[in-house]
Parts: structure tokens; sequence; C-alpha cells
């Protein structure tokens, strides 16, 4: 890292302010006036829109193996999203499938 | 105290990012400076990793922003229920909306939608003082704690795992798998676009999916 401490509070005060204005964005112009009903129908979607195509390429490629696919980590999310279909218990699922990781990892090691 | 799970994704991911940090070349103030006045784990990531790689400043924060256009989305999502709250209620509501407390409170005012205005506000933000103080403190752990915490025990994955465990239970119909899979197919498709801007375009063309198929389904009843 050759940043000057100024460059490196600068990212993070603007990361800070930067993040704030997105989150407050909505919340903060539009108040409470009613949105039309096709928006509204759009926004039903945002979780499922948003998170699938956030983890997809994280599952795929993970950072960790430097983008290599790998039957740990592959196995965890399997396991993750199976249960959480099956079960719909957030915490049961993230706990087996951390679970499922750490025990391949150590196996394949 | 439903945001009591949410602990679990939580601390292992706050320490990382202490540990990384830190490792980066992050002095203790400034890593707990990302955590408490930015709160966006990927987008800390993002940022701390360019600025790593010695990527202009400038580019640093535009792509960490990027990463968090999400939450533009769950804004404009949470207007309808909360935009008739005073503005520094709906201030302070902004500085802390996070992925999870975003994720209970939406299915929460969904599942319920007799809730005054008030009993909301109060439950999203009863659920992020919940999860602030594990945020800010397991980044101090993980500050701290430094290379102590050996690589290579899977903590990366802390994140994915999170995601796959809140998107399996959101899957509630026809049209929201149909989201999610549009989600993953353009997510992959347009990985190759910098700055996470590939994720946004395949978060828009996932809720035009979704939205479509609900019109389809309404149709056919």
């Amino acid at each position: 890292m050759t940043q000057s401490p100024l460059e490196i509070w600068g990212l993070i005060l603007g990361l800070g302010v930067g993040t704030f204005l997105i989150r407050f964005s909505f919340l903060g112009l539009i108040g409470d006036r009613q949105l039309p009903a096709w928006v509204l129908r759009f926004l039903r979607y945002t979780p499922v829109a948003v998170l699938p195509g956030l983890v997809a390429p994280l599952v795929l490629w993970p950072a960790a193996t430097d983008g290599a696919a790998d039957l740990p980590r592959l196995a965890a999310a399997a396991v993750t999203l199976g249960l959480g279909l099956w079960l719909r218990n957030v915490i049961v699922s993230v706990l087996c499938g951390m679970a499922t990781l750490f025990a391949l990892l150590a196996l394949l090691g | 105290m439903a945001g009591a799970p949410f602990l679990l994704v939580i601390l292992p991911f706050a320490t990382l990012f202490g540990v990384v940090g830190t490792e980066a070349g992050l002095n203790l103030a400034q890593v707990m400076a990302f955590s408490v006045l930015v709160i966006a784990g990927a987008s800390q990531f993002t940022a701390v990793q360019l600025a790593a790689d010695n990527a202009p400043t400038l580019i640093a924060l535009a792509s960490a922003l990027a990463v968090n256009m999400r939450m533009a989305m769950y804004s404009a999502s949470l207007a309808p229920y909360l935009g008739a709250a005073p503005l520094w209620q709906r201030m302070l509501i902004a500085y802390g909306l996070v992925d999870q407390s975003y994720a209970l409170s939406m299915t929460r005012f969904e599942t319920d939608p007799s809730l005054t205005l008030p009993a909301r506000v109060g439950y999203i933000m009863g659920s992020f003082c919940i999860l602030a103080p594990f945020w800010y403190g397991a980044t101090l752990v993980g500050a701290l704690a430094g290379t102590a915490i050996p690589p290579g025990i899977g903590l990366d994955f802390a994140l994915p795992i999170t995601f796959l465990a809140l998107i399996a239970p959101a899957l509630r119909s026809l049209a929201h798998v149909v989201a999610a899979s549009t989600s993953v197919l353009l997510a992959l498709l347009l990985v190759g676009i910098p700055y996470s801007l590939g994720l946004l375009i395949a978060a828009l063309g996932a809720m035009a999916a979704g939205a479509a198929c609900e019109v389809w389904m309404e149709r056919r009843r």
C-alpha cells in the first residue's frame, strides 16, 4: 500500500458519505408519496435479483483459490442452499454450510 | 431477537475485515473508521483490496460505491413502508441500512401489513442496533488479532454462505425463482464488466423478469 494517510482517509470518508447517500436516496427523497404499482412490482424482486448475482461468481470462482472452482466451497454452497429451501431456517443453513466447508477443507486440505 | 442468527454471520465477516485491513497496512483507527462509517463489508473489502493493489484512490472509491448501489434498491423498496417517518429517523435508518437489517425488516413488513409506522421504525432500528455493536467489536478483535488468524480456514466463504441462506427462504413463488435464476445467469455472463456494473445490470434484468413473470401468472389465473 503506497497511498498517503490523506488518500486513505479520503477513501474511507468518501465511501462512508457516498454509501450513506445511496442508502438515504429513496427514503429521503420520496418520503411517503406512493410509488406507481409497476415500480412496486419491480421492487418486490430486489433481494432475489441482487443477492444471487452477487453470490454466483463468489461460489463458482472463489477469490481464496484465485478463481479456481473448488469442491469444498461448491459443496458448502449446495448444502446451504438445499437446507435453506427445505427448512427455511437461516441459522441452521449457515451452520451446516460452514460445517461442510470446514470438514471438506480439513479432509481434502 | 430475530436478528440473533445473523451474528453468526456478522462476527466472522467483521473479524475477517479487521484481519485483512490490518494485513493490508491500515492502522487501527483506519480499520475501525471503515466499519463504523461504511458498515458494508463487501464494499469495505473492495476498497481495501484495490488500495492494497495500489489502484488510484478514485477508482477504489468508485468500485466500492458500485458494490453498494444495490442499497439504492433497498432504500426504494423500504420507502413505501418508512417514507412517512420524520427526517432524522429516516437518516438514522439510512445509516444502519445493511443487508441483514433490510432482509429482516422487509420480511416483517410484508408478512404483517398492519404494523404501525412507529413499530416499523422501531423494528428496523432495533434489528440494526442488535447487530451494530457486534460488527464494530468483531472488527476490533480482527484488527487486534492481525495475523494470528491462520489463512485458509475458509472464513472467506462466510459471505456467500450467508447470502445463500438468505436467498433460499425468499424463493417464495415462481416469479422469485425466475428473478433469482436471471440474476445468476446475467451476473455470470457480465462478470467481465468492471466496477461491479455487471451485477447492477443483472439485478435490473432480474427484477424485470420477476415482474414480468408475476404479470403472466396473474393473467393465467
